[in-house]
């Protein structure tokens, strides 16, 4: 078995995989038929009515490329497709750099406070619509704090947000901590074995880092490096608040919401942001194929940690310090923000107040419950199709299990106004037996959450399942378990990191999602949190109260994150006093 | 027998009388793209007014409403469609989504300014109006020593470059309107003219109306063209933020309409009807929302120094305004602002640039030719793809419309249109640098 743990190095998945891998028994084959009508109807149908404008011609409805032909005939996409290129790339670039060293530092050295660093590393995630970006502007904006007051000391003013340079700098701050949650958790699983017998060679420093951990860890890398690219690329949030219009992802957005206007392209554009997000997603796969990632010793409870030397802690301090400070400052101005009086060109508000606080108090219960009940259904809905389909595409020889995956996955690519549009389309005209249409049910925002975050949990989960060793499950079978006493027994309780990582992202980013929602939302009874915000946050004199609730979502989710990662920390300590 | 003939009567009487207070019971579904400022009041004193009533209030910005009511028709459950871009009514009009009514209030005047209140056909009533004017930020325009605007050409000066924002047509029906009105005030070609030189001065064309007025509040832009309450109620709110209604400036009413199928009939109608009475008007005098009433009575209530476009001719009444043309060219209008502006923002602003500078040049040191080559270069910028006959010709609107017939994509348009706009622009920019360097 020990060639089998053998990270970098790239072997032929040959031997005890071939042998293990024989046709799916009928469970599993039921699974992935159950997941497959899942899909189909929540997401492909769905999507699918709306999308088909995209094949047809103008006029006669007919079957037709034209109008992905105009696509690559129009500068204007052209030119949108290799922005969104260019800045997708750059954010996995500049977020490495934000996670790298809070992953590694946390997770590798006896270091205080990790369990909190880790919290508020993910706190980035959680940027409320609308609030988050109007702090953004208030700190790094032209007349923002900082070049407010770098002009009157200095006299000169830093570009943070111009441009596409300003995409890729609040993308990277919104989504490092794809990288960083799922590399922590990679981290955590890596065999202590593999390292000392590295320092017993002789090996240590960075070098033991770039040779030994660091592709250890890859597939939590990978993982969380292809989320933010294929999210960047298909966000239309940022840029769109950002005004910079010639991205592809705003520009399907601009298209299929503008009034009275027939236009394929918006859904063309959609179709390219679903197959360019496949596309990386198969990249990705690729880039990982051939090598196994899967460690048999489980009971390390994950890197040695080692007490760091004066300099080092000092070092390590600071710059942990100063990434979070980097990264958190969209809530640092998003809470200055609702305490704030008035706060116009200036570096810091004119004056504080509770009153917003006071404002949103009593009707933020309803929304506090609804963001609570949905994001939390959300979640569990998707840790387990993300788990499903991970076990299906890992462990199981199923034809076409890939587009399991690939399907689950171009939910990404789907702006939520098409997926709004569609499910009242499809839903709409389902009558329930007192004449209610099935699409008012509140319960049909869960299903769009959940399929908008499904992304999120699979690839969280996809990459905990492929740290395993198959040879563990072999082991158990050997020993007589059924399989799905081995899934029970083994599996899960070894993917439990991945999984808790998976589904607090995805309850996180359910819990602040608008663009579907506002499609679906039927009454405020039913309305969650972010809806609330955007009902707030279209006259002046809400931008207060709608910080305070976008203050208010923020710490409810990270208090439900911190608590998750209590519960990490202690089963992995259980783990280790086992051990 | 006695207890049937009982029966019999309680049954007639509670079908009168749920018949009777069918108006006067039950939930009102209003969908709306209006804040909580806006319809919170209105919620309060109609259901004051209206006991027994609840308005239920759906929020959904312009686009996701009309989408909403399309998708929804086959088992509808809204009552109203509340929102200020005609537009946006002409088209769930147009397909048939709307109920037409005529509500009970008296004394209201066909026109405010020079647009028409009603829609002729009765299917959405305007029950308020807002006039489009300059908004910025006085703690900016200090910093940057900017002078106060007075008028839409100021705005083209020089000393605006990069500091003015505006929501873009295409995506705001109100400010569609405003253009609409420039280009029927000044003519095709001149209006065209006026427009690209102010959008040369843009910072921002923001997606969603609101963006301006919060740019312009949060001071990361200067100045803003915006709809007169977003100012007064940004100044309501304590920021510093000042308001001009330009000379010449355009009315737009907000309305109001039934939505076809509703399933609170009466209750709609009694809302609609509450809107536009006097009671209902005044509402819209609070400080928060501030709109301009559609019932000129209603202003002896207002405050001394409310506008009132039914005495001051300067909001709105001398601009011509014909709804037929504009609505003939709406769609083109707005991608024909979008290709040659919005999504070539850069390029013009480098060539509005270029054209500033050496302005500034020629005017310590005059030269003829190189004021000819300037004034080519503005001709260059200001050059449209098609005449004002070409925007209205079938050919052309159908390609927006996704009307049956065939002709034209358009995607094939835009890319023309922006071709042209790009190559001028950089041929405008190459002239005036060319000036520039002479200069020297």
């Amino acid at each position: 078995m020990a060639d089998a743990t053998t990270a970098g190095r790239a072997h032929a998945p040959s031997g005890p995989f071939r042998h293990f891998m024989t046709s799916a028994t009928p469970g599993q084959l039921a699974l992935a038929l159950a997941i497959t009508v899942f899909l189909a109807l929540f997401l492909i149908i769905p999507v699918g009515t709306v999308i088909y404008v995209a094949f047809t011609e103008k006029g006669t409805g007919t079957f037709t490329l034209v109008n992905f032909v105009d696509f690559a005939r129009t500068d204007l996409f052209i030119r949108s497709f290799w922005n969104s290129v260019y800045v997708s790339a750059m954010s996995v670039v500049l977020a490495s750099i934000f996670a790298l060293p809070l992953a590694y530092i946390t997770t590798r050295f006896d270091f205080r406070g990790a369990m909190l660093i880790q919290t508020l590393g993910f706190l980035p995630l959680i940027m409320p619509p609308f609030v988050g970006a109007v702090a953004m502007l208030l700190l790094f904006g032209r007349n923002g704090t900082v070049n407010l007051l770098l002009n009157d000391w200095f006299g000169f003013r830093i570009p943070f947000m111009e441009g596409l340079n300003g995409v890729i700098f609040v993308q990277a701050v919104h989504y490092f901590p794809f990288i960083l949650i799922n590399l922590s958790a990679a981290l955590r699983n890596i065999d202590r074995a593999m390292e000392e017998a590295a320092q017993n060679l002789g090996c240590s420093g960075f070098r033991l880092f770039r040779r030994i951990v660091f592709p250890l860890a890859m597939p939590g890398y990978i993982a969380g490096a292809s989320l933010v690219f294929v999210k960047v690329f298909d966000d239309l949030a940022t840029p769109l608040l950002l005004n910079v219009k010639d991205m592809l992802a705003p520009q399907a957005y601009l298209r299929v919401t503008s009034i009275g206007i027939a236009d394929p392209m918006g859904y063309v554009i959609s179709v390219v942001l679903i197959v360019m997000s496949i596309l990386a997603m198969w990249v990705s796969a690729r880039a990982m194929r051939g090598k196994d990632y899967a460690t048999v010793q489980r009971g390390g409870g994950g890197l040695a940690r080692r007490q760091m030397r004066p300099w080092e802690s000092v070092a390590a301090y600071a710059a942990v310090f100063l990434i979070l400070l980097l990264v958190l400052a969209p809530h640092i101005g998003l809470l200055l923000l609702s305490f704030a009086t008035i706060w116009s060109f200036s570096p810091l508000p004119d004056g504080f107040t509770l009153a917003h606080y006071g404002r949103v108090f009593g009707e933020s219960f309803v929304y506090v419950k609804n963001t609570l009940i949905y994001a939390s259904l959300a979640g569990l809905i998707d840790v387990v199709l993300g788990t499903a389909i991970a076990y299906l595409v890992l462990r199981t020889k199923l034809i076409g299990r890939q587009w399991l995956d690939w399907a689950a996955t171009a939910a990404l690519a789907i702006p939520g106004v098409v997926l709004g549009i569609g499910y009242l389309r499809t839903f709409y005209g389902v009558q329930l037996p007192d004449g209610t249409p099935l699409a008012t049910l509140w319960i049909v925002i869960v299903l769009a959450l959940a399929i908008r975050r499904l992304p999120y949990a699979l690839r969280a989960c996809y990459a905990a399942l492929q740290q395993i060793s198959v040879s563990l499950e072999e082991a158990a079978e050997n020993l007589g378990a059924t399989k799905v006493r081995t899934v029970r027994r083994i599996v899960l309780p070894l993917m439990a990191g991945g999984i808790l990582a998976g589904f607090v992202t995805s309850f996180a980013t359910a819990a602040v999602e608008l663009s579907a929602t506002l499609m679906l939302v039927q009454s405020n009874a039913d309305a969650p949190l972010a809806y609330g915000l955007y009902v707030f946050m279209q006259s002046a004199a809400g931008r207060g109260p709608g910080a305070a609730l976008g203050v208010i979502a923020v710490l409810l989710v990270a208090l439900c994150t911190f608590a998750s990662h209590l519960i990490i920390e202690k089963s992995q300590k259980a783990k280790g006093a086992g051990h | 027998m006695p207890r049937h003939y009982a029966a019999a009567a309680a049954l007639i009487g509670a079908a009168l009388f749920t018949g009777v207070a069918f108006a006067q019971t039950g939930k009102v579904t209003v969908v709306t793209s209006f804040s909580k400022d806006v319809t919170d009041p209105f919620k309060q004193a109609f259901e004051k007014a209206h006991p027994g009533v609840t308005l239920d209030v759906q929020n959904r910005n312009t686009n996701a409403g009309v989408k909403y009511l399309e998708e929804t028709k086959a088992n509808n459950q809204v009552d109203l469609f509340w929102a200020s871009a005609p537009d946006a009514f002409e088209v769930l009009k147009g397909k048939g989504l709307l109920e037409a009514y005529k509500p009970k209030a008296e004394g209201i005047p066909d026109k405010i300014g020079s647009y028409p209140i009603n829609d002729p056909a009765g299917f959405y009533s305007g029950f308020a109006a807002s006039g489009y004017g300059i908004m910025w930020n006085e703690r900016y325009a200090k910093a940057n020593e900017l002078p106060e605007p007075k008028d839409w050409q100021d705005l083209a000066k020089a000393v605006y470059f990069d500091h003015v924002a505006m929501a873009a047509p295409s995506r705001s029906g109100t400010t569609h309107l405003t253009i609409e009105t420039i280009l029927q005030g000044e003519g095709w070609e001149k209006g065209w003219r006026t427009l690209k030189e102010v959008s040369g001065n843009f910072r921002q064309i923001t997606e969603r109306s609101f963006g301006v007025p919060e740019a312009v509040n949060s001071g990361q832009v200067g100045f803003g063209i915006v709809i007169d309450f977003f100012a007064f109620s940004s100044q309501a709110s304590g920021f510093p933020v000042k308001f001009v209604y330009p000379t010449v400036t355009t009315i737009v009413p907000a309305n109001v309409a039934v939505v076809a199928n509703a399933p609170n009939k009466a209750g709609a109608q009694a809302f609609v009807d509450y809107l536009i009475s006097p009671a209902g008007q005044e509402v819209l005098l609070e400080p928060s929302i501030r709109r301009l009433p559609v019932n000129p009575a209603v202003y002896d209530k207002a405050p001394a120094d409310y506008p009132n476009p039914f005495k001051d001719p300067s909001l709105g009444a001398r601009v011509k305004f014909d709804v037929e043309v504009s609505e003939k060219r709406s769609n083109v209008v707005d991608v024909l602002y979008d290709q040659t502006v919005t999504f070539q923002l850069d390029a013009l602003k480098a060539a509005t640039k270029a054209i500033h500078d050496a302005e500034a040049a020629l005017a310590k040191k005059d030269n003829a030719e190189a004021r000819a080559l300037v004034s080519e270069a503005r001709d260059l910028v200001a050059a449209m793809p098609i005449t004002a006959e070409q925007a209205a010709s079938p050919e052309i609107t159908g390609a927006f419309t996704g009307g049956k017939e065939k002709g034209a994509r358009q995607a094939e348009l835009e890319q023309q249109w922006s071709a042209f706009a790009k190559e001028r622009y950089a041929q405008a920019q190459a002239k005036a640098e060319e000036v520039l360097k002479r200069a020297r």
